[in-house]
């Protein structure tokens, strides 16, 4: 029982600064993954033939339903030869676009039947009648919704750092086995998530009464 | 048959014993769960600044702070810090619990919340007193309406669990890593396991649809048939993940 460091807390800190750049990059590109993913699998699911939409919503039910952790770890393992970030966005995008899917499904539901009819009566086709009608209409609404699941994934890429992506938990860790100093540099870690979440769930509540929801 | 599935069968009592640790350390660690979230929820609709506050900073540091730090301070920092040390099991139960109780509170607020006003004002009236009120009026209308959030909740609690392999608790997924260390043959371990997580949130999905049926009937309100086997719905507006 050795109490809390502050030296050792000062030491590691910018260790922890160093490796939360990565933990931003991973959580950019990981969104922007699952934003795009996402908004093609719920255009996909609305596909007139069933054997599209079918094999669409099994995949998104067993992604949504398996962990995470299994599939990064999982994935890491059979694409080896691949770098670990790359990996690591790349299943962070496609676990959360199982959950964005749903939230633009909503969205897209949402959009007034007497739009689609406009856009037929105009005989637009279908693929202005998505760009140019109902998507900007869908995704305004879904906006919050995104945010939230930004936030959510931010909070999830500490898992990264078991595949060796180097991001701040990682160097968390690093710093923990080499210095024994495991009780300060988590610590810091977790107040640095807070510092940087709270902020954000703040200013997503007011995008939500702003858009109205 | 394949090495992998023999080598699987040969090592049963311990894919048993995994998955024993994994239904553990969900049950355990969602019931915990429930008890915070009713406390924490309900206090949120006190009189009282004071007890809304300390609900508000609790479940915004436990929501606020990734699951992943919680439970490798509980682990790695805690022992050196006051000279308890638990079982990784514990550490997962603890960790699970107040992090979605944090999450499941926000669930009961708002269920608690929607609860039409004049069911509150016809119990005063009736002049039942507060413990009442709420046990026999709002929360089993307000329970309806929980299920399907927390459903979600269970199921995210659930997919959390293989962090147990991280701090050395042998749960299914320590347990099934282990035989394809042992074969070698990653791809098939890895589905294997995933088809086993899916079967298990497939059956608790099950389970809690049951829970909602019944709490829809004790309302008055019926169910089809149907209702039992769909999947659940997505938490879309509330970003509930």
């Amino acid at each position: 029982m050795n109490g809390f460091d502050w030296n050792a807390a000062g030491d590691a800190l910018p260790l922890l600064l160093e490796g939360f750049r990565v933990t931003l990059l991973a959580t950019v590109l990981g969104t922007l993954v699952a934003a795009v993913l996402g908004l093609a699998v719920a255009v996909a699911g609305r596909a007139p033939s069933r054997l599209v939409t079918l094999p669409v919503r099994a995949v998104t039910e067993f992604v949504r339903s398996t962990p995470l952790l299994v599939q990064l770890v999982g994935a890491a393992a059979v694409f080896s030869s691949v770098e670990p970030l790359t990996v690591g966005v790349v299943v962070l995008g496609v676990h959360y676009a199982a959950y964005t899917s749903e939230v633009y499904r909503a969205g897209i539901d949402g959009v007034p039947r007497g739009q689609w009819e406009a856009a037929r009566a105009l005989s637009l086709p279908a693929r202005r009648t998505w760009q140019a009608v109902i998507l900007p209409q869908a995704v305004r609404n879904v906006l919050p919704a995104l945010g939230n699941y930004a936030v959510s994934m931010f909070k999830e890429t500490p898992f990264l750092a078991v595949i060796t992506v180097q991001e701040m938990v990682f160097e968390a860790r690093r710093y923990g086995a080499e210095h024994f100093a495991y009780t300060e540099a988590f610590t810091l870690a977790g107040l640095v998530f807070l510092v940087a979440s709270y902020p954000t769930s703040l200013l997503m509540r007011k995008l939500e009464k702003r858009l109205g929801h | 048959m394949s090495d992998f599935f023999s080598t699987l069968l040969d090592e049963l009592p311990q894919v048993r014993a995994g998955l024993w640790v994994t239904l553990q350390a969900t049950v355990l660690g969602s019931l915990l769960a429930l008890a915070l979230s009713f406390a924490l929820g309900l206090m949120a609709g006190s009189r009282l600044l004071l007890v809304r506050g300390l609900s508000r900073t609790v479940v915004e540091f436990f929501r606020g702070t990734s699951l992943y730090i919680q439970l490798f301070w509980l682990y790695y920092a805690m022992p050196p810090l006051t000279g308890y040390e638990l079982t990784p099991l514990l550490c997962g139960v603890l960790a699970f619990g107040l992090n979605y109780g944090a999450y499941g509170s926000e669930v009961v607020r708002g269920a608690v919340n929607s609860v039409p006003r004049g069911q509150y004002e016809a119990a005063l009236a009736l002049n039942l007193a507060p413990a009442r009120r709420l046990r026999k009026v709002i929360l089993p209308q307000a329970w309806v309406q929980m299920i399907p959030s927390f459903t979600n909740l269970l199921i995210q609690l659930l997919k959390c669990t293989p962090l147990l392999w991280l701090i050395s608790a042998a749960d299914l997924m320590t347990v099934v890593q282990q035989v394809r260390d042992r074969t070698g043959e990653t791809l098939t371990a890895y589905l294997t396991l995933l088809a086993a997580y899916f079967v298990l949130a497939y059956a608790l999905t099950l389970l809690m649809n049951l829970l909602e049926r019944n709490a829809k009937r004790r309302l008055g309100l019926e169910t089809g048939p149907g209702s039992l086997f769909r999947t659940r719905g997505a938490a879309a507006a509330g970003g509930v993940r």
